[in-house]
């Protein structure tokens, strides 16, 4: 059974169609990369997977149920902005993680802060960007999820910080678990990739296997965004 | 091993053109254990699928065998290396070929310039 699925799934705000008719597939195992331009949809599809929006029209299923209490147990999140509370220390949140989810990892979790040297004592509030950034990861990172939802993972952050993160997810690779990876810095991500979806305008434009897509094109999938979102 | 992937072609493609590479140079020894999938697709930073993809088509190649238990080893086949490195010196001088043929320069130039190369070579390990 796919682990995130869609059908004619619409959602509106006022007048303007975010998201208009999607239907996708998520099969267990795959690194899937949701890429689209800004205000593309990506953020909203996310919102929708977790619940966090309702659709306007058609459904959205996490290992076949709405989104819900059931479906956030399975579903491991992460914002696009840090929303982690800054006036706990890192040990604290884990702790947090831990009382809230029953599969978080905590072991995987200390040892990847203590891989990164990251002061567990100090406040979140109190480090670096990017050690917020990848803080944040490594909670999401070590939860036993079935489904990853990681909206712009590697957004605000430098290229030695995208290398951990990348390498942070291809780490924490479950073959029963799916990850979906939205941004628009295809270059970047397009080596841990399965299976990509270009979303524009709120309409899946095209859904492939990453190497399918390189084989039969001769091209990165860089190149290829670049010329179906050419402007 | 350097992992360094372009455009051009499918990631798996490239990773197999690179462990075959290293095994025809030696870089890789025969009966060499490999590392895990997973080690590998993170020394690589892709997706451990395509690095399966890839071990599965090095597999279907002969050029790597699995044994049950204990992991992934290079051949041990002096003669599938062999071939290897030949199949690899084809492809190379298939290349070079079309490079210089799209430069306008037939059979009879390319070896007057690859005797002119092996002089230099050997006037300059002369010195």
């Amino acid at each position: 059974m796919a682990i995130l699925e869609s059908k004619g799934l619409s959602k509106s705000f006022g007048s303007k169609k975010a998201l208009d008719g999607v239907d996708l597939k998520v099969e267990p195992g795959r690194i899937v990369g949701l890429l689209g331009p800004n205000g593309s949809g990506k953020t909203t599809l996310i919102k929708l997977a977790n619940g966090l929006l309702v659709p306007s029209a058609g459904q959205i299923l996490v290992n076949g149920l709405a989104p819900g209490v059931e479906t956030k147990k399975i579903v491991s999140f992460l914002p696009e902005r840090s929303c982690v509370p800054d006036w706990m220390s890192a040990g604290q949140l884990a702790g947090f993680y831990a009382d809230f989810y029953g599969d978080f990892d905590r072991q995987a979790a200390e040892n990847m802060m203590a891989r990164l040297e990251i002061d567990t004592k100090a406040k979140i509030r109190h480090l670096s960007k990017g050690t917020r950034e990848k803080l944040q990861l490594i909670m999401v990172m070590s939860r036993r999820a079935k489904l990853y939802l990681l909206d712009e993972p590697i957004g605000g952050v430098d290229p030695a910080a995208r290398d951990y993160i990348l390498d942070t997810i291809i780490s924490n690779y479950n073959p029963t678990a799916s990850v979906v990876i939205s941004t628009h810095l295809i270059s970047d991500v397009e080596k841990v990739l399965d299976d990509v979806i270009f979303i524009n305008n709120g309409h899946i434009v095209l859904s492939a296997p990453a190497d399918e897509l390189r084989e039969q094109q001769g091209k990165s999938v860089d190149q290829i965004f670049r010329e179906v979102f050419k402007c | 091993m350097e992992w360094r992937f372009d455009g051009s072609a499918p990631i798996y493609t490239q990773i197999v053109d690179a462990v075959k590479l290293a095994i025809a140079s030696g870089e890789l020894a025969p009966g060499e254990r490999l590392p895990g999938v997973r080690e590998m697709a993170l020394e690589a930073g892709v997706n451990p699928n395509t690095m399966q993809r890839a071990l599965a088509e090095l597999e279907r190649q002969g050029l790597v065998f699995a044994q049950r238990t204990s992991g992934r080893f290079v051949t041990e086949s002096d003669r599938t290396v062999a071939r290897a490195r030949r199949e690899m010196a084809e492809e190379t001088v298939q290349k070079f070929m079309e490079a210089m043929t799209r430069l306008g320069i037939d059979k009879e130039g390319i070896i007057k310039l690859l005797v002119a190369e092996k002089e230099e070579k050997n006037g300059d390990s002369g010195k």
